[in-house]
C-alpha cells in the first residue's frame, strides 16, 4: 500500500491516455463511461489515502527511490489529500454532466479533462517546489487546451490572454526558484523549511525576494488583486462545465501560498517568517471588495458567478493571512465549499442558459426557462450555500470564519467588509434569481429543442454537487475535527521535516 | 565572466519585457521567447558558474552542481511546449479576430466605437 500515494496523479495519466486510445478513441459512448470510471477510481483512491493518513500521520514517498533531499518527493498530509478529494469530486461531477453533450462541442474533452486532473492532483501532492512547477505546467496546458473547447471568437481572444499571462507567470516562477536553489541549494520542501532558518547575512534578502516573487506567481493563479483581471473573462468566455472544473484552479494558487508560506517561511522561519503576511491583509480585502462589486455589476450569471469565485479567493487570502492554527482550519473548510458551490452555480448557469434560447443567463426579462422546478431548486440551494444562510454549509463557514478573525488585531476592518461583500453576494443572487425566475414571459406557444432539457445525466450531477453544502453542515463537526488536525500538521514544519528525513536515513 | 553572464541575462529579460508589451501578437511571442531564454540561463547560474567541471563527483577537484542543468532541461522543454501553443493560439487568434492584435482589435478603430 505504500505506493498509493501516486495513485491520484497517476490513474488520471493513466485514463488520459486510454481515452487517446483506439478502443476509447473511436467510440465517444465508451469514452464516457470510461472517463466517469476513472474519475471515480481517482476519487476512492484518494479517499483511501486520507483514511491512511488519517491514522497513520503524513506519507512521503520518494519516487524512483531518489533520496530525499535530492530525488522528487511525493508529500501527503491530511490537507493535501482532502483538496485531491475535492479535485477528484469535482471532476467525476463535470464529466458526468458533460456527458449529455457538452463534450461534443469539440475534440478531447475526456482526455484533457483528466489531464487536468493530474496536474491539479499532482500539484497538491509534491514535496519538491520545482515539481511543483511541472504539475503547474501540466494542469495549465490541459487548461488551456479546454478553454479552446467550443471554437468561437470571444473565447479565442480571452485565451490568449490567459496563455500569455500564465507563460510570464511561468518565468516569474522560474525566476524564483533559481534564486531560491542559488541560496538554499535545495528545492525540497521539507529541507528549504529547515535550511530557511539557518540563513545568514544577505542571504536572507536573497531568499525573502526568491519567496515574494512566488507570491507574485501563486497570487497570479489564485486571482488576488492586482493580478485578478483575467479570471472573469477567462471563466465568463470558456464552456461553463469547464469553467466549473476551473473552480479548483484558483484554489491551487491559493493552497501553494498557504503550503510555501506556513510550511517553508512559517514560525520555524527566523527572519523570514510571515514575510507574505504584511502583503496579504491589504490585497484579500481589497479583492473581496472588488469581487463584491464584480457580483454587484455582473450582467449574466457566469459572470456573475466568475465573481464569486474573486471573493471567495480574497475570503480564503484573509485567512491565510492571519496565519494562526485556527484560521487556517476555516480556510481548509471554506476551501471545500467555496469551490463546490461556485462549481454547482458555473453548472447551473449554464442550464438556464440552454432553456432560455438568445437571452442566455443575461439577468434580464425574458422567457422562462423549461424545467423551472428542477432549476429553481438547483439555484435556490446554491444560492443559500454561496451567500452563507443557514442552514447549508457556507452559513457553517461564515460563523466560523468570524469566530476564528474575532481576536485578531485586524478584525474590526475584516468583519465589515466581509460582512458587507457576503451582503452584496445575498442581494445579487436575490435579484439574480428573481429576474430568472419569476420576471419571465408566459411560454405555452414556444417550443422547446430537445437536447435543452436536463436529462438523466446532467440532474444526477447536479443533485450530486448539490448534496455536498447538504452534508458539510450535516457532518460540520468530524470535518472541523479534520480541519483543525490538517491545520495543525501544516503549521508544525516540524512534522514534514521529520516524515521527509525518516525516509532518507531509512535507506 | 560574471558580468558578461549576468549582463546577458538582465539585457534578454529586457527585451523580452519590451517585446511583450507591445500589442501584436508576434513581437508578444518573441518576447515570451526571449525572456524563457532569459530564465534557463539564470536558473543555470543558479547552481554558481563553473568552467571544465564536470558535474560528476571524482572527475576533477571540485565538481559543477548537476541539479540545476536537470532544471534548465526540464525548463527548455516545457517552455518549447508553451511556446509551440502560443503560436498556434496566435494563429488562430489572427483568423478568428480578422488581426493579430492581442486585444482583439487596433487601437484607432477602438477609438471610433467608443466616440459614436
Amino acid at each position: 500500500m505504500q505506493h498509493l500515494i501516486t495513485l491520484p496523479v497517476l490513474l488520471p495519466l493513466l485514463a488520459g491516455i486510454i481515452l487517446l486510445l483506439p478502443p476509447c478513441g473511436k467510440s465517444l459512448v465508451l469514452r464516457r463511461w470510461v472517463a466517469s470510471f476513472m474519475a471515480l477510481a481517482t476519487l476512492v483512491a484518494s479517499a483511501l489515502l486520507l483514511s491512511t493518513i488519517l491514522s497513520a500521520g503524513p506519507v512521503v514517498y520518494a519516487i524512483g527511490e531518489w533520496q530525499p533531499p535530492f530525488g522528487i518527493v511525493l508529500y501527503a498530509d491530511p490537507l493535501a489529500v482532502a483538496l485531491c478529494i475535492l479535485t477528484s469530486f469535482l471532476s467525476l461531477v463535470t464529466i458526468v454532466y458533460a456527458s449529455r453533450g457538452d463534450d461534443k462541442a469539440g475534440s478531447f474533452y475526456h482526455p484533457l479533462a483528466h489531464f487536468l486532473l493530474m496536474g491539479v492532483n499532482g500539484a497538491f501532492l509534491t514535496g519538491d517546489l520545482f515539481n511543483l512547477f511541472v504539475f503547474f505546467e501540466v494542469l495549465l496546458i490541459a487548461s488551456y487546451a479546454l478553454l479552446m473547447h467550443k471554437k468561437d471568437k470571444h473565447t479565442t481572444k480571452a485565451a490568449l490572454h490567459y496563455v500569455i499571462l500564465n507563460l510570464v507567470g511561468s518565468s516569474i516562477f522560474l525566476i524564483a526558484l533559481g534564486v531560491l536553489y542559488g541560496v538554499l541549494g535545495t528545492l525540497n520542501m521539507a529541507d528549504m523549511a529547515l535550511k530557511v532558518a539557518l540563513l545568514q547575512g544577505d542571504d536572507i534578502y536573497l531568499a525573502k525576494i526568491g519567496g515574494l516573487l512566488l507570491l507574485i506567481v501563486f497570487a497570479l493563479k489564485a486571482a488576488l488583486l492586482p493580478l485578478h483581471l483575467w479570471l472573469p473573462a477567462t471563466y465568463g468566455r470558456a464552456m461553463p462545465v469547464i469553467a466549473a472544473q476551473f473552480a479548483i484552479m484558483t484554489k491551487v494558487g491559493v493552497y501553494a501560498i498557504m503550503r510555501v508560506f506556513t510550511m517553508i517561511f512559517g514560525e520555524q522561519a527566523g527572519e523570514l517568517s510571515g514575510i507574505a503576511s504584511t502583503w496579504l491583509w491589504p490585497l484579500a480585502l481589497v479583492t473581496l471588495v472588488v469581487g463584491a462589486v464584480g457580483v454587484l455589476a455582473a450582467e449574466d450569471l457566469r459572470r456573475l458567478s466568475a465573481n464569486l469565485v474573486i471573493v471567495s479567493v480574497g475570503t480564503l487570502i484573509a485567512m491565510v493571512a492571519l496565519n494562526d492554527e485556527q484560521a487556517t482550519a476555516v480556510a481548509i473548510y471554506y476551501m471545500v465549499h467555496s469551490t463546490i458551490a461556485c462549481a454547482a452555480m458555473f453548472l447551473i448557469a449554464d442550464m438556464i442558459a440552454l432553456q432560455r434560447g438568445k437571452v442566455q443567463d443575461r439577468l434580464v426579462n425574458s422567457r422562462g426557462v423549461a424545467e423551472p422546478k428542477l432549476l429553481g431548486i438547483c439555484f435556490v440551494v446554491a444560492a443559500i450555500a454561496l451567500a452563507g444562510l443557514p442552514p447549508l454549509s457556507g452559513f457553517v463557514a461564515k460563523l466560523w470564519l468570524l469566530d476564528a478573525s474575532y481576536g485578531a488585531e485586524v478584525a474590526w476592518v475584516f468583519w465589515p467588509i466581509y460582512l458587507l461583500a457576503s451582503l452584496a453576494t445575498l442581494v445579487a443572487l436575490s435579484r439574480a434569481g428573481t429576474s430568472l425566475f419569476w420576471h419571465d414571459h408566459p411560454n405555452q406557444d414556444e417550443q422547446f429543442e430537445d437536447n435543452v432539457y436536463a436529462g438523466k445525466r446532467r440532474t444526477w450531477a447536479l443533485v450530486l454537487i448539490l448534496m455536498v453544502p447538504l452534508m458539510m453542515t450535516v457532518f460540520a463537526a468530524p470535518l472541523n475535527e479534520m480541519s483543525n488536525e490538517a491545520a495543525a500538521i501544516l503549521h508544525n514544519s516540524q512534522v514534514a521535516i521529520d516524515t521527509v528525513f525518516a525516509l532518507a536515513k531509512e535507506q | 565572466m560574471e558580468l558578461l553572464y549576468a549582463s546577458c541575462v538582465g539585457l534578454l529579460v529586457a527585451s523580452g519585457i519590451y517585446l511583450i508589451l507591445r500589442a501584436r501578437t508576434f513581437p508578444v511571442v518573441l518576447g515570451l521567447t526571449m525572456l524563457s531564454y532569459a530564465v534557463n540561463l539564470f536558473l543555470f547560474s543558479s547552481g554558481r558558474l563553473k568552467i571544465n567541471q564536470a558535474p560528476v563527483l571524482g572527475q576533477s577537484a571540485s565538481y559543477a552542481d548537476p541539479l540545476p542543468q536537470a532544471l534548465v532541461l526540464t525548463a527548455i522543454v516545457i517552455g518549447f511546449a508553451m511556446t509551440a501553443f502560443v503560436v498556434i493560439l496566435a494563429i488562430r487568434g489572427r483568423a478568428d479576430l480578422g488581426n493579430d492584435h492581442v486585444d482583439g482589435q487596433p487601437r484607432a478603430t477602438r477609438a471610433t466605437k467608443g466616440s459614436k
